[in-house]
Protein backbone atom coordinates (compact mmCIF):
# COMPACT_ATOMS: atom_id res chain seq x y z
CA UNK A 1 0.00 0.00 0.00
CA UNK A 2 2.66 2.31 1.11
CA UNK A 3 4.65 1.93 -2.59
CA UNK A 4 0.98 2.57 -4.02
CA UNK A 5 0.25 5.74 -2.12
CA UNK A 6 3.58 7.02 -3.13
CA UNK A 7 2.62 5.97 -6.72
CA UNK A 8 -0.57 7.88 -6.08
CA UNK A 9 1.13 10.90 -4.98
CA UNK A 10 4.01 10.84 -7.39
CA UNK A 11 1.44 11.25 -10.33
CA UNK A 12 -0.07 14.16 -8.72
CA UNK A 13 2.21 16.51 -11.05
CA UNK A 14 1.71 19.82 -9.98
CA UNK A 15 -0.74 21.21 -12.63
CA UNK A 16 -3.49 18.31 -10.68
CA UNK A 17 -2.17 20.46 -7.90
CA UNK A 18 -2.71 23.68 -9.57
CA UNK A 19 -5.67 23.47 -11.95
CA UNK A 20 -9.31 24.02 -10.72
CA UNK A 21 -12.11 22.25 -12.20
CA UNK A 22 -15.30 24.49 -12.53
CA UNK A 23 -18.39 22.18 -12.86
CA UNK A 24 -21.33 24.44 -13.63
CA UNK A 25 -24.79 22.89 -14.99
CA UNK A 26 -22.98 19.51 -14.84
CA UNK A 27 -20.44 20.73 -17.22
CA UNK A 28 -16.88 20.81 -16.51
CA UNK A 29 -14.44 23.07 -17.42
CA UNK A 30 -10.89 22.59 -16.16
CA UNK A 31 -8.66 26.05 -15.63
CA UNK A 32 -4.91 26.03 -15.33
CA UNK A 33 -3.46 28.79 -14.29
CA UNK A 34 -0.08 29.36 -14.52
CA UNK A 35 1.06 31.18 -11.69
CA UNK A 36 -0.44 29.41 -8.18
CA UNK A 37 -0.87 32.94 -6.93
CA UNK A 38 -3.63 32.81 -9.53
CA UNK A 39 -5.27 29.86 -7.83
CA UNK A 40 -6.74 31.50 -4.84
CA UNK A 41 -8.82 34.15 -6.84
CA UNK A 42 -9.92 32.03 -8.87
CA UNK A 43 -11.14 29.25 -6.22
CA UNK A 44 -12.47 32.93 -4.23
CA UNK A 45 -14.40 33.57 -7.73
CA UNK A 46 -16.02 30.04 -8.49
CA UNK A 47 -16.25 28.99 -4.61
CA UNK A 48 -19.40 26.55 -4.67
CA UNK A 49 -18.51 25.52 -8.08
CA UNK A 50 -15.58 24.39 -7.53
CA UNK A 51 -15.25 20.13 -7.84
CA UNK A 52 -12.58 17.72 -6.80
CA UNK A 53 -14.05 14.45 -9.08
CA UNK A 54 -12.17 13.97 -12.11
CA UNK A 55 -15.32 14.43 -14.61
CA UNK A 56 -15.08 14.64 -18.13
CA UNK A 57 -13.91 17.91 -19.10
CA UNK A 58 -15.53 20.07 -21.91
CA UNK A 59 -12.60 21.80 -22.13
CA UNK A 60 -9.11 22.18 -20.16
CA UNK A 61 -8.15 25.97 -20.38
CA UNK A 62 -4.48 27.39 -20.11
CA UNK A 63 -4.82 30.96 -17.60
CA UNK A 64 -1.78 33.16 -18.90
CA UNK A 65 -1.35 36.36 -17.07
CA UNK A 66 -0.06 38.45 -19.83
CA UNK A 67 0.08 42.12 -20.21
CA UNK A 68 -3.68 42.71 -21.35
CA UNK A 69 -5.22 45.89 -20.80
CA UNK A 70 -7.37 46.15 -17.49
CA UNK A 71 -10.41 48.00 -19.75
CA UNK A 72 -13.20 45.81 -19.57
CA UNK A 73 -15.74 47.84 -21.67
CA UNK A 74 -15.22 47.49 -25.05
CA UNK A 75 -17.36 44.68 -26.77
CA UNK A 76 -16.57 41.45 -26.81
CA UNK A 77 -15.91 39.98 -29.93
CA UNK A 78 -16.21 35.90 -30.66
CA UNK A 79 -15.63 34.34 -33.92
CA UNK A 80 -14.86 31.11 -35.45
CA UNK A 81 -12.56 29.82 -37.70
CA UNK A 82 -12.94 26.49 -38.85
CA UNK A 83 -12.95 24.46 -34.98
CA UNK A 84 -11.06 27.19 -33.53
CA UNK A 85 -13.44 30.05 -31.48
CA UNK A 86 -11.65 33.03 -30.88
CA UNK A 87 -12.59 35.52 -28.00
CA UNK A 88 -11.63 39.05 -27.45
CA UNK A 89 -12.11 41.74 -25.34
CA UNK A 90 -9.55 44.47 -24.01
CA UNK A 91 -9.02 42.39 -21.18
CA UNK A 92 -8.36 39.51 -22.69
CA UNK A 93 -7.53 36.92 -25.79
CA UNK A 94 -8.98 33.39 -25.83
CA UNK A 95 -9.06 30.66 -28.07
CA UNK A 96 -10.80 26.93 -27.58
CA UNK A 97 -10.80 24.39 -29.60
CA UNK A 98 -14.35 22.13 -29.38
CA UNK A 99 -12.83 19.16 -30.97
CA UNK A 100 -9.47 18.89 -28.96
CA UNK A 101 -11.59 20.30 -25.80
CA UNK A 102 -8.28 22.58 -25.45
CA UNK A 103 -7.77 26.38 -25.30
CA UNK A 104 -6.17 28.99 -23.31
CA UNK A 105 -6.91 32.62 -22.23
CA UNK A 106 -4.34 35.48 -22.43
CA UNK A 107 -5.85 37.82 -19.39
CA UNK A 108 -4.54 40.45 -16.88
CA UNK A 109 -4.58 39.39 -13.03
CA UNK A 110 -7.86 39.11 -12.84
CA UNK A 111 -10.78 36.63 -11.87
CA UNK A 112 -13.53 38.86 -13.93
CA UNK A 113 -11.85 37.49 -17.36
CA UNK A 114 -12.09 34.03 -16.66
CA UNK A 115 -15.77 34.12 -15.95
CA UNK A 116 -16.42 35.82 -18.88
CA UNK A 117 -14.63 33.54 -20.98
CA UNK A 118 -16.40 30.65 -19.08
CA UNK A 119 -19.66 32.20 -19.41
CA UNK A 120 -18.98 32.58 -23.43
CA UNK A 121 -17.59 28.68 -23.88
CA UNK A 122 -20.69 27.75 -22.32
CA UNK A 123 -23.32 29.17 -23.94
CA UNK A 124 -21.30 27.72 -26.87
CA UNK A 125 -21.37 24.42 -25.06
CA UNK A 126 -25.48 24.61 -24.88
CA UNK A 127 -26.17 25.76 -28.10
CA UNK A 128 -25.00 22.13 -29.29
CA UNK A 129 -27.20 20.92 -27.49
CA UNK A 130 -30.56 23.62 -27.30
CA UNK A 131 -29.38 24.86 -24.27
CA UNK A 132 -28.89 28.66 -23.67
CA UNK A 133 -27.87 31.59 -21.10
CA UNK A 134 -30.76 33.31 -20.65
CA UNK A 135 -30.78 37.31 -18.94
CA UNK A 136 -32.98 35.98 -16.15
CA UNK A 137 -32.64 35.09 -12.34
CA UNK A 138 -34.29 32.49 -11.47
CA UNK A 139 -34.92 30.60 -7.87
CA UNK A 140 -35.77 27.18 -6.69
CA UNK A 141 -39.07 26.89 -4.94
CA UNK A 142 -41.01 23.07 -4.03
CA UNK A 143 -38.65 21.51 -6.24
CA UNK A 144 -39.61 23.30 -9.25
CA UNK A 145 -37.53 26.34 -10.95
CA UNK A 146 -38.44 29.94 -11.79
CA UNK A 147 -37.31 31.99 -14.39
CA UNK A 148 -37.63 35.85 -14.43
CA UNK A 149 -36.16 37.04 -17.77
CA UNK A 150 -35.95 41.05 -18.83
CA UNK A 151 -33.30 42.88 -19.31
CA UNK A 152 -31.59 45.42 -17.15
CA UNK A 153 -33.42 47.19 -14.74
CA UNK A 154 -35.87 44.94 -15.66
CA UNK A 155 -35.96 43.50 -11.70
CA UNK A 156 -34.08 40.39 -11.76
CA UNK A 157 -32.10 41.54 -8.97
CA UNK A 158 -35.08 42.78 -7.01
CA UNK A 159 -37.11 39.95 -7.07
CA UNK A 160 -34.15 37.63 -6.13
CA UNK A 161 -33.65 39.97 -3.25
CA UNK A 162 -37.42 39.55 -2.28
CA UNK A 163 -37.10 35.85 -2.20
CA UNK A 164 -38.41 34.52 0.94
CA UNK A 165 -36.32 31.35 2.66
CA UNK A 166 -37.48 28.83 1.06
CA UNK A 167 -36.53 29.74 -2.30
CA UNK A 168 -33.08 28.81 -3.26
CA UNK A 169 -31.46 31.16 -5.81
CA UNK A 170 -29.95 29.91 -8.22
CA UNK A 171 -29.06 33.59 -10.01
CA UNK A 172 -29.77 37.02 -9.98
CA UNK A 173 -28.39 37.91 -13.07
CA UNK A 174 -27.81 34.85 -15.92
CA UNK A 175 -30.18 31.72 -16.09
CA UNK A 176 -28.46 28.71 -17.33
CA UNK A 177 -31.01 26.56 -18.96
CA UNK A 178 -30.48 22.56 -20.40
CA UNK A 179 -33.02 20.37 -21.95
CA UNK A 180 -33.76 17.27 -20.35
CA UNK A 181 -36.03 14.79 -21.85
CA UNK A 182 -39.10 16.63 -22.48
CA UNK A 183 -38.03 19.37 -19.71
CA UNK A 184 -35.73 21.88 -19.06
CA UNK A 185 -33.71 22.19 -15.98
CA UNK A 186 -32.43 25.26 -14.21
CA UNK A 187 -29.18 25.07 -12.85
CA UNK A 188 -26.85 27.51 -10.50
CA UNK A 189 -24.60 29.42 -11.48
CA UNK A 190 -21.58 31.49 -10.14
CA UNK A 191 -22.91 34.52 -12.57
CA UNK A 192 -23.86 36.95 -10.13
CA UNK A 193 -25.69 40.37 -11.45
CA UNK A 194 -26.15 43.39 -8.86
CA UNK A 195 -26.51 41.29 -5.74
CA UNK A 196 -22.75 40.25 -6.05
CA UNK A 197 -23.58 36.88 -4.64
CA UNK A 198 -23.49 33.73 -6.78
CA UNK A 199 -26.33 31.22 -6.55
CA UNK A 200 -26.48 27.86 -5.29
CA UNK A 201 -25.15 24.78 -6.97
CA UNK A 202 -28.41 22.80 -7.68
CA UNK A 203 -30.79 22.48 -10.36
CA UNK A 204 -34.41 21.81 -11.01
CA UNK A 205 -36.89 21.17 -13.42
CA UNK A 206 -38.31 25.01 -15.34
CA UNK A 207 -42.23 25.46 -13.97
CA UNK A 208 -42.28 28.86 -15.30
CA UNK A 209 -40.42 31.39 -17.03
CA UNK A 210 -41.93 34.90 -16.31
CA UNK A 211 -41.29 38.05 -17.98
CA UNK A 212 -40.32 40.77 -15.80
CA UNK A 213 -42.75 44.01 -15.84
CA UNK A 214 -42.43 46.57 -12.71
CA UNK A 215 -46.20 47.76 -12.02
CA UNK A 216 -48.27 49.45 -9.21
CA UNK A 217 -50.09 45.83 -8.47
CA UNK A 218 -48.89 42.00 -8.22
CA UNK A 219 -50.08 40.23 -10.90
CA UNK A 220 -49.53 37.32 -13.56
CA UNK A 221 -50.71 37.72 -16.97
CA UNK A 222 -50.75 35.32 -19.49
CA UNK A 223 -48.71 35.76 -23.00
CA UNK A 224 -49.17 34.46 -26.81
CA UNK A 225 -46.28 31.71 -27.82
CA UNK A 226 -44.96 34.48 -30.24
CA UNK A 227 -44.71 36.78 -27.33
CA UNK A 228 -42.87 34.42 -25.38
CA UNK A 229 -40.42 33.32 -27.78
CA UNK A 230 -39.72 36.89 -29.06
CA UNK A 231 -39.36 38.11 -25.44
CA UNK A 232 -36.86 35.34 -24.42
CA UNK A 233 -34.90 35.45 -28.02
CA UNK A 234 -34.39 39.26 -26.78
CA UNK A 235 -32.95 37.99 -23.29
CA UNK A 236 -30.82 35.14 -24.45
CA UNK A 237 -27.48 35.49 -24.40
CA UNK A 238 -25.67 35.44 -27.59
CA UNK A 239 -22.15 36.30 -28.08
CA UNK A 240 -21.11 34.96 -30.93
CA UNK A 241 -21.85 36.37 -34.78
CA UNK A 242 -22.08 32.84 -36.07
CA UNK A 243 -25.35 31.48 -38.60
CA UNK A 244 -25.20 27.78 -37.48
CA UNK A 245 -24.90 28.68 -33.73
CA UNK A 246 -27.22 31.28 -33.79
CA UNK A 247 -29.59 28.76 -35.76
CA UNK A 248 -29.40 26.09 -33.18
CA UNK A 249 -30.02 29.00 -30.03
CA UNK A 250 -32.78 29.72 -32.09
CA UNK A 251 -34.73 26.42 -32.04
CA UNK A 252 -33.45 25.87 -28.54
CA UNK A 253 -35.77 29.07 -27.54
CA UNK A 254 -38.41 27.83 -29.98
CA UNK A 255 -38.76 24.47 -28.32
CA UNK A 256 -38.16 25.73 -24.85
CA UNK A 257 -41.71 27.89 -25.28
CA UNK A 258 -43.11 25.18 -26.79
CA UNK A 259 -42.88 22.94 -23.45
CA UNK A 260 -42.34 25.76 -20.91
CA UNK A 261 -45.29 28.10 -19.49
CA UNK A 262 -44.02 31.78 -20.05
CA UNK A 263 -46.10 34.44 -18.02
CA UNK A 264 -45.90 38.30 -17.54
CA UNK A 265 -45.01 38.75 -14.08
CA UNK A 266 -46.34 42.44 -13.28
CA UNK A 267 -45.14 43.50 -9.62
CA UNK A 268 -44.58 46.02 -7.31
CA UNK A 269 -41.10 46.30 -4.84
CA UNK A 270 -42.59 43.90 -2.51
CA UNK A 271 -42.17 40.60 -0.83
CA UNK A 272 -45.69 39.64 -1.62
CA UNK A 273 -45.37 39.31 -5.02
CA UNK A 274 -43.49 35.60 -3.80
CA UNK A 275 -46.94 34.58 -2.63
CA UNK A 276 -47.77 34.22 -6.59
CA UNK A 277 -44.95 32.06 -7.33
CA UNK A 278 -45.23 28.80 -6.07
CA UNK B 1 -45.36 44.37 -66.21
CA UNK B 2 -42.12 42.03 -65.54
CA UNK B 3 -42.34 39.34 -63.67
CA UNK B 4 -40.78 38.98 -60.44
CA UNK B 5 -39.92 35.80 -57.53
CA UNK B 6 -39.08 36.63 -54.06
CA UNK B 7 -37.01 34.38 -52.50
CA UNK B 8 -35.76 34.29 -48.44
CA UNK B 9 -32.33 35.83 -48.04
CA UNK B 10 -29.73 32.99 -46.79
CA UNK B 11 -28.36 32.99 -43.13
CA UNK B 12 -31.90 33.40 -41.45
CA UNK B 13 -33.79 31.46 -38.72
CA UNK B 14 -37.25 31.39 -38.96
CA UNK B 15 -40.49 29.72 -37.82
CA UNK B 16 -44.20 30.40 -37.82
CA UNK B 17 -44.91 30.30 -34.42
CA UNK B 18 -48.87 31.53 -32.57
CA UNK B 19 -49.97 32.78 -36.00
CA UNK B 20 -46.92 35.13 -37.03
CA UNK B 21 -43.33 34.48 -37.68
CA UNK B 22 -40.54 35.30 -36.24
CA UNK B 23 -37.23 35.61 -37.94
CA UNK B 24 -33.61 36.21 -36.72
CA UNK B 25 -31.20 37.35 -38.66
CA UNK B 26 -28.29 35.13 -37.94
CA UNK B 27 -25.30 37.05 -38.26
CA UNK B 28 -26.26 40.00 -35.68
CA UNK B 29 -29.47 38.07 -33.51
CA UNK B 30 -31.82 41.06 -35.07
CA UNK B 31 -35.21 40.04 -34.75
CA UNK B 32 -38.20 41.13 -37.28
CA UNK B 33 -41.74 39.24 -36.95
CA UNK B 34 -44.54 38.99 -39.31
CA UNK B 35 -48.08 39.13 -39.14
CA UNK B 36 -50.64 36.66 -41.07
CA UNK B 37 -51.14 37.61 -44.46
CA UNK B 38 -47.05 38.50 -44.20
CA UNK B 39 -46.56 35.19 -43.14
CA UNK B 40 -48.74 34.08 -46.13
CA UNK B 41 -46.00 35.53 -48.57
CA UNK B 42 -42.86 34.90 -46.54
CA UNK B 43 -44.00 31.12 -46.58
CA UNK B 44 -44.30 31.31 -50.73
CA UNK B 45 -41.07 33.34 -51.27
CA UNK B 46 -39.51 30.24 -52.56
CA UNK B 47 -37.69 32.16 -55.42
CA UNK B 48 -39.73 29.97 -57.98
CA UNK B 49 -43.00 31.17 -57.10
CA UNK B 50 -43.59 34.35 -59.05
CA UNK B 51 -44.79 36.97 -57.24
CA UNK B 52 -48.01 37.61 -58.88
CA UNK B 53 -49.03 34.02 -58.32
CA UNK B 54 -48.50 34.56 -54.83
CA UNK B 55 -50.99 37.74 -54.88
CA UNK B 56 -52.84 36.02 -56.55
CA UNK B 57 -52.96 33.21 -53.80
CA UNK B 58 -53.89 36.26 -51.24
CA UNK B 59 -56.63 37.44 -53.29
CA UNK B 60 -58.27 34.23 -52.70
CA UNK B 61 -57.67 33.46 -49.29
CA UNK B 62 -58.27 37.09 -47.80
CA UNK B 63 -61.01 38.09 -50.48
CA UNK B 64 -58.98 41.22 -51.05
CA UNK B 65 -59.28 43.04 -54.39
CA UNK B 66 -56.35 42.47 -56.91
CA UNK B 67 -54.95 46.17 -56.96
CA UNK B 68 -54.99 46.13 -52.96
CA UNK B 69 -53.12 43.00 -52.43
CA UNK B 70 -50.57 43.51 -55.45
CA UNK B 71 -49.48 47.17 -53.92
CA UNK B 72 -49.76 45.99 -50.42
CA UNK B 73 -47.41 43.06 -51.60
CA UNK B 74 -45.08 44.76 -53.69
CA UNK B 75 -44.63 47.41 -50.33
CA UNK B 76 -44.03 44.46 -47.99
CA UNK B 77 -41.72 42.30 -50.44
CA UNK B 78 -39.83 45.88 -50.86
CA UNK B 79 -39.57 46.55 -47.56
CA UNK B 80 -38.01 43.24 -46.35
CA UNK B 81 -35.68 43.22 -49.17
CA UNK B 82 -34.51 46.79 -47.87
CA UNK B 83 -33.97 45.03 -44.78
CA UNK B 84 -31.98 41.97 -46.54
CA UNK B 85 -34.72 39.35 -45.61
CA UNK B 86 -35.77 38.79 -48.89
CA UNK B 87 -34.12 38.49 -52.41
CA UNK B 88 -36.02 40.17 -54.93
CA UNK B 89 -34.93 38.38 -58.65
CA UNK B 90 -36.55 38.81 -62.44
CA UNK B 91 -36.33 34.94 -63.13
CA UNK B 92 -37.07 31.50 -60.94
CA UNK B 93 -34.52 30.51 -58.78
CA UNK B 94 -32.92 26.89 -59.58
CA UNK B 95 -32.93 24.35 -56.90
CA UNK B 96 -29.08 25.25 -55.89
CA UNK B 97 -30.54 29.43 -54.88
CA UNK B 98 -32.70 28.12 -52.49
CA UNK B 99 -30.73 26.94 -49.41
CA UNK B 100 -32.40 28.74 -46.54
CA UNK B 101 -31.83 27.97 -42.82
CA UNK B 102 -34.60 27.30 -40.38
CA UNK B 103 -37.72 24.98 -40.66
CA UNK B 104 -40.54 26.84 -43.00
Amino acid sequence: MDSLDTATRGVAPESAVKALTVQIGEISIRLHPESTSFNEPLSDRFFGFLTEHRPVMAADLDVLLAGRDAVSDREISVSRSGPLWRIERGDFLAEWNPLSRRGWVKQSANPHPTDTVLRIVHSLLLAEEGGFLLHASSAVRNGRAFLFAGVSGAGKTTIAHLAPQDAVLLTDEISYIRPNGEEYRAYGTPFAGSLQKPGENIFAPVACAFLLEKGLENRIDDVDVATAARSLLRNVLFFARDTELASRVFEGILDFVSRVPVKRLIFEPDERVWELIR
Amino acid sequence: MSEHFVARAPALAYRMIGGETIIMVAGDATLFSLDEVASFIWQRADGRTPLRSIVEAICEEYDVAPAVARHDAEEFVASLAGRGLLVIRSHGAGEEDRKVMGKP
